[in-house]
């Protein structure tokens, strides 16, 4: 049983920081959306948005100050999320 | 320790009373039976459902319903059964009740949520229901509401779709609640490989629950949306693809199947060492295999779309991925026998049914080898031998594992004994006719007679009187099961607190618990199947096996 994680609690600082660079990151979305780069928009639009999600993750939603269990919990949703997305493609590529 | 009151005499929370105090409470084990009352109501109905399709086809042509009748009916009993029996049913009843006691702890992590979890429960039901009265009548798309027809046809699909989302997000919250009360409310002193087996098989089946269930809650979601407006996800002219749906679909349910089966397969390896007198043979074997079906079984998903126009290399990996699942399931079986191999068994109806499970599952498992390779699947596609694998698996596997956790821990639920010989004539009843339902099925679908027909050639005509002959006797077996434990209520020959001579917490608490489960700290043992002390005990009494 796993009982070493204790409670933590952010400042306001830290939650303001975390949330101006979403903003920050939200406005480079919208302005590398009128800049044309080709095959490129798409992968650039996917790599900001989760760099997004991962600040939300990481610090509204704790991730950075949980335990074992937690990060091993959610990075094996991220990876069966991975894995579904990814033979439904496979799929469509070889059809 | 027979002093003690009982959960049923102490209300959780304390100050609720009468029916407030069932519909109200937090404690685990009264949410348990809860389900128990809920979950056999629906099971008793799609029995009944299932048999009246029998009896249709019986003989050929008009039996006793017509066309859309039988296509409304076989879906009525197809998303009864899945999502309100078979799904919930070991872990909601058999999970509530026993998860916590088994962990050394007093409830589950979230009580509140597990009630709200058993009100998603009722109010799922109350929506299948009602779209049965409303507009145009319950779907007769079959229980996978496929694309397009699911989208195009006019009966109530919306509504049933959603109590499928509603009881979807019961199942989840319920796991949920098992993987948090596995991880946190767990005695402090049990480590992993000091876990009940049955235990592990309700965690990995959450872990099922709650990575799977939400695809196919989207899936829904996308039906409903393309019926009333028409996005083209699934249609081709719209630049959508129907194959997205079948994907989508069996995302969820094929782990779906394993979050049926594993809770079954926890409570047999429960049952066997028990009355093989005997250690479990290969228990980190056996949890690992809990862990690698619920792993590999989620990665198999397009097994049930070969023939609709899959690419080929997908064709091949989902095959070849198929018979990976066989390896851990196989673990599990040879355990078992491996258990009783040596063991001093006692014959009691939990063990008797237990047995029939590993029999019918093994057959379930090897017809399964012919529909995941490729080729042979090609020929048996959407036939009768496919509902047949499925019912081996399904009913001869969770069902028949259903009753024997009924039969094995009703002494511990409900503080009584039943009689055995009734309980013996049900189970081989049961057994026998399950035989004679479904392996004249598996021979029409060799034959090529396809699935879901409400009609059929000349030459099927004996082996489909053969099945609904085999159905009725199954039901006399059930029945004569059920009124047994029934019985038993008015019998009232109280239970000991261990009366199969069991080495798992919840054989050291009264019978039934208290309602914080254990009077003193529960001993951890070092291995939970130790049967030394059992069997010095048997010994004292002069080899006095169980009770009746």
């Amino acid at each position: 049983m796993d009982n070493t994680e204790k409670p933590h609690v952010l400042s306001f600082t830290q939650l303001g920081m975390v949330l101006g660079i979403l903003l920050v990151l939200t406005a480079v979305t919208v302005g590398v959306s009128y800049v044309h780069l080709g095959f490129l928009n798409i992968p650039i639009a996917l790599t900001i948005a989760s760099t997004k999600v991962t600040f939300v993750l990481l610090f509204f939603m704790h991730l950075k100050y949980e335990g074992r269990i937690i990060n091993i919990s959610f990075l094996s949703t991220v990876g069966v999320l991975v894995i579904l997305i990814g033979f439904t493609f496979w799929d469509v590529a070889y059809r | 320790m027979t002093a003690t009151q009982s959960f049923y005499h102490t209300p959780a929370p304390p100050h609720l009373t009468g029916m407030k105090a069932w519909l109200l409470t937090h404690d685990h084990k009264r949410l348990g039976l809860m389900y128990l009352g809920a979950i056999f109501f629906w099971f008793v109905l799609a029995m009944f459902l299932g048999l009246l399709l029998r009896t249709e086809l019986m003989s050929q042509g008009k039996t006793i319903m017509d066309a859309a009748t039988y296509n409304a009916t076989f879906t009525l009993h197809g998303v009864i059964m899945i999502f309100l029996f078979v799904i919930p049913g070991i872990p909601a009843i058999f999970g509530n009740f026993f998860l916590p006691i088994q962990l050394g702890t007093d409830d589950v992590f979230f009580p509140r949520l597990n009630l709200f979890s058993w009100y998603l429960f009722m109010f799922g039901g109350l929506f299948a229901i009602i779209s049965l009265f409303v507009g145009d009548g319950f779907p007769d798309t079959g229980w996978t509401f496929y694309v397009p027809f699911s989208v195009q046809n006019s009966a109530n699909v919306g509504l049933t779709v959603t109590a499928a989302f509603i009881l979807g997000m019961s199942s989840m919250l319920t796991g949920l609640n098992f993987v948090t009360t596995f991880h946190r409310m767990r005695d402090k002193s049990m480590g992993l490989m000091q876990i009940p087996l049955f235990a592990w098989s309700l965690y990995a089946t959450a872990w099922v629950q709650i990575l799977a269930t939400p695809v196919i809650s989207i899936t829904f979601v996308l039906i409903v949306l393309e019926r009333f407006f028409h996005i083209g996800l699934f249609d081709p002219d719209k630049g959508g693809d129907p194959l997205l749906y079948q994907h989508l679909f069996w995302m969820y349910s094929h782990p779906a199947v394993y979050v049926m089966i594993i809770p079954g397969m926890g409570v047999i390896s429960e049952i066997i060492p028990i009355f093989s007198r005997k250690s479990i043979f290969g228990y980190k074997a056996i949890v690992w295999s809990s862990m690698a079906i619920a792993i590999a079984g989620s990665l198999v998903w397009a097994h049930h779309m070969f023939t609709s126009g899959m690419s080929d290399v997908s064709v091949f990996v989902f095959s070849l991925l198929t018979y990976l699942v066989a390896i851990p399931s196989a673990v599990k079986v040879f355990s078992w026998v491996s258990t009783m191999y040596k063991g001093s068994i006692e014959m009691t109806p939990p063990l008797l049914l237990a047995l029939i499970f590993i029999f019918l599952f093994s057959i379930g498992g090897l017809t399964g080898l012919v529909l995941g390779a490729a080729g042979t699947n090609i020929h048996v596609h959407d036939t009768q031998f496919v509902v047949a694998h499925f019912h081996f698996v399904m009913f001869g596997g969770t069902g028949f594992a259903f009753f024997a956790a009924l039969h094995f821990w009703w002494p511990k639920m409900f503080g009584i004994m039943y009689r055995f010989k009734p309980a013996y004539i049900g189970a081989s009843l049961t057994g026998i006719g399950f035989m004679f339902h479904y392996v004249p099925m598996l021979i029409l679908g060799l034959e090529g007679m396809p699935r879901r027909y409400y009609d059929y050639l000349p030459q099927y005509e004996t082996g489909n009187f053969l099945a609904g002959f085999g159905g009725y006797l199954l039901i006399i077996g059930m029945v004569t099961m059920f009124v047994n434990l029934l019985l038993s209520f008015k019998q009232r020959m109280p239970a000991p607190v261990d009366p199969w001579g069991g080495t798992t917490l919840e054989w050291t608490v009264p019978s039934p618990p208290p309602v914080h489960n254990f009077l003193h700290k529960p001993q951890i043992a070092d291995f939970p199947y130790d049967f030394t002390g059992v069997t010095e005990q048997l010994l004292q009494r002069g080899g006095e096996g169980p009770l009746p």
